[in-house]
């Protein structure tokens, strides 16, 4: 049986239908990345050992990395693309630009996934819960204390549309 | 990018198919949350002419029972459900803890049971990327002829690293296994084979359907304890899984299982016999821990010295046991001698 070029795969990327031919052995994060220009998603180690690939899936953070697009027809995916509102962007990006919470700026996006995922789950987390929740991401850079503190001035502000 | 091979993709609807497809294509793996499979087959650690997906399954997931009917688990539930589950609270806590303590959030929402039992044993002349091991010289356990770590051995001693399979020896669980030739359901223990290569029974076509963790007579407590040097990633290097069934006070049964010291979960239950019978001390659980870590021979192919592995795994035995009789795991005396070492 000879092994298909490409399949066509139907995802819901940041609330978009998008049908595209893909190679079957290509990751979520190569398909985002190089089938629909989505760069915004980061590739680390490409192993499932730094979460800088993380994105939601129905709104649970995921490995892109890891994570095979034929499986995921029909669930909802976030990239950091999907995060702003039109030009009004998400609490927690303006907090982490507010608090310098990113420096080279790789982990950023799923450091903002990561922790949308969390306050959406439970709007006024604790310092430990944003620790677990943040602990899978790496930052070479931070130290973490900023991005801690940004993930908590964003939670004291709220959800922008309530 | 590090990609994957060239390989079909496929997505059985029933588990009958998949174990269909399985024993149709030849060299074909299962894939559920590919959290093991994906990273390792990356690095070519082995060949796979197709994915068979159990993602699209119906109903793989479902988590049923109590404490006192037994539960169980299908092998596609996720680690995060488990490690969160009302049902693995009480006496099954100490599944529920080894779940728990996999690996990063990302990983335990996308990884599974029946991933994490079949974990691909790992070395630290395996689990590395393709050129790396070109260039140190390929070993037995692929694409090569000789162990790296014991030059004169026969055998791989690759290392058994789930954190669910010492703990699911421990709770004494049956796994359920579909393939072409039936339905069959064995001891967790006998799921797996001391090869660091060949370290699974489960024949190439068989899927792991679900997890049983019987009910116990009487009270029952369980933990489960794991050394590594990142708790915020690292797989284990060493994990300890105890259960003890109580009569009004007094042990009634306790089995043990250690992980990572070998290339299967190693039991230990007959190490802990002297509790039977007694209301353990202090005392006689230092004593017990003391004994019970003979079976733990771990080699140097894992992370941290495994001089260090070896002596700690009384010290972690003495912290289960002490966990599962109600006493602080921390304050025994085995723990007093490695003060100041890592936790
Ligand atoms: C950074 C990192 C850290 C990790 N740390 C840990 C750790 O601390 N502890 C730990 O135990 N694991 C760890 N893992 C390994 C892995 O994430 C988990 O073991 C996970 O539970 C594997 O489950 P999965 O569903 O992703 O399995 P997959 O990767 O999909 O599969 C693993 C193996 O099981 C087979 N398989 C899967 N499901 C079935 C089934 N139902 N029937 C038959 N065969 C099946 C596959 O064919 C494959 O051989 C880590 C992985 C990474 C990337
Ligand atoms: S134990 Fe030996 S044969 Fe097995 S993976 Fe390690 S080096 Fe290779
Ligand atoms: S790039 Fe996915 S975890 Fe590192
Ligand atoms: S800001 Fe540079 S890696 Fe986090």
């Amino acid at each position: 049986m000879p092994i298909a070029d490409r399949v066509a795969v139907r995802l819901r990327v940041n609330g978009e239908e998008m049908a595209v031919m893909v190679a079957p052995y290509k990751t979520l994060l190569e398909v985002l990345r190089e089938d629909l220009g989505l760069t915004g998603t980061k590739h680390g180690c490409e192993l499932g050992e730094c979460s800088t690939c993380g994105v939601l899936v129905d709104g649970r953070p995921y490995l892109s990395c890891l994570a095979m697009p034929l499986d995921l027809e029909g669930r909802e995916i976030t990239t950091v693309e999907g995060m702003a509102h039109g030009s009004d962007p998400d609490p927690l990006q303006v907090a982490f630009a507010e608090l310098g919470a990113a420096q080279c700026g790789y982990c950023t996006p799923a450091m903002l996934l990561t922790a949308r995922a969390l306050l959406d789950r439970d709007p006024h987390p604790t310092r430990d819960a944003i620790k677990e929740a943040l602990s899978g991401v790496l930052c070479r850079c931070t130290g973490y204390l900023k991005i801690f503190e940004a993930v908590e001035l964003a939670a004291s502000r709220g959800r922008r549309h309530g | 990018m590090l990609r994957l091979p060239r390989l079909d993709y496929l997505r059985p609807r029933s588990i009958a198919e998949a174990t269909e497809l399985a024993a149709k294509n030849p060299g074909a793996m299962f894939i559920a949350g590919g959290t093991d499979l994906v990273p390792n087959l990356k690095r070519r650690q082995f060949d796979a002419t197709a994915l068979i997906s159990l993602n699209v399954l119906p109903d793989t997931r479902r988590i049923e029972g109590d404490a006192s009917r037994g539960v169980t688990i299908g092998a596609g539930a996720t680690l995060d459900e488990l490690a969160q589950h009302e049902a693995l609270a009480g006496p099954f806590r100490a599944l529920g803890q080894a779940c728990g303590s996999v690996s990063t959030p990302q990983v335990r929402t996308m990884g599974t049971l029946g991933g994490n039992l079949l974990v691909d044993p790992r070395c630290n002349y395996y689990n590395q990327t393709y050129s790396w091991r070109k260039a140190v010289g390929f070993c037995l356990k692929k694409d090569g002829d000789i162990c790296l770590v014991a030059r004169s051995s026969p055998r791989c001693w690759a290392v058994s690293s789930s954190d669910s399979a010492p703990a699911a020896l421990a709770l004494n669980a049956e796994v359920t296994l579909q393939g072409m030739e039936g339905t069959r359901r064995l001891a967790a223990a006998a799921l797996y084979r001391d090869d660091g290569i060949a370290y699974t029974t489960k024949r190439a076509d068989e899927v792991i359907t679900a997890v049983h963790l019987p009910a116990s007579r009487g009270r029952m407590t369980s933990a489960y304890w794991k050394l590594r040097r990142r708790p915020a990633f690292d797989f284990p290097i060493l994990g300890v899984a105890v259960a003890i069934t109580w009569d009004e006070g007094a042990v009634r049964a306790a089995r043990g299982a250690l992980g990572a010291v070998g290339s299967h979960p190693v039991d230990i239950t007959s190490f802990l016999a002297p509790l039977q019978g007694t209301r353990p001390t202090e005392d006689l659980i230092t004593e017990v821990a003391q004994a019970a870590d003979k079976p733990s021979r771990p080699l140097d192919n894992t992370d941290l010295s495994h001089y260090w592995r070896k002596r700690m795994t009384k010290v972690y035995i003495e912290r289960a046991l002490r966990d599962a009789c109600g006493f602080e795991p921390l304050a025994g005396r085995l723990t007093a001698q490695v003060r100041g070492g890592a936790r």
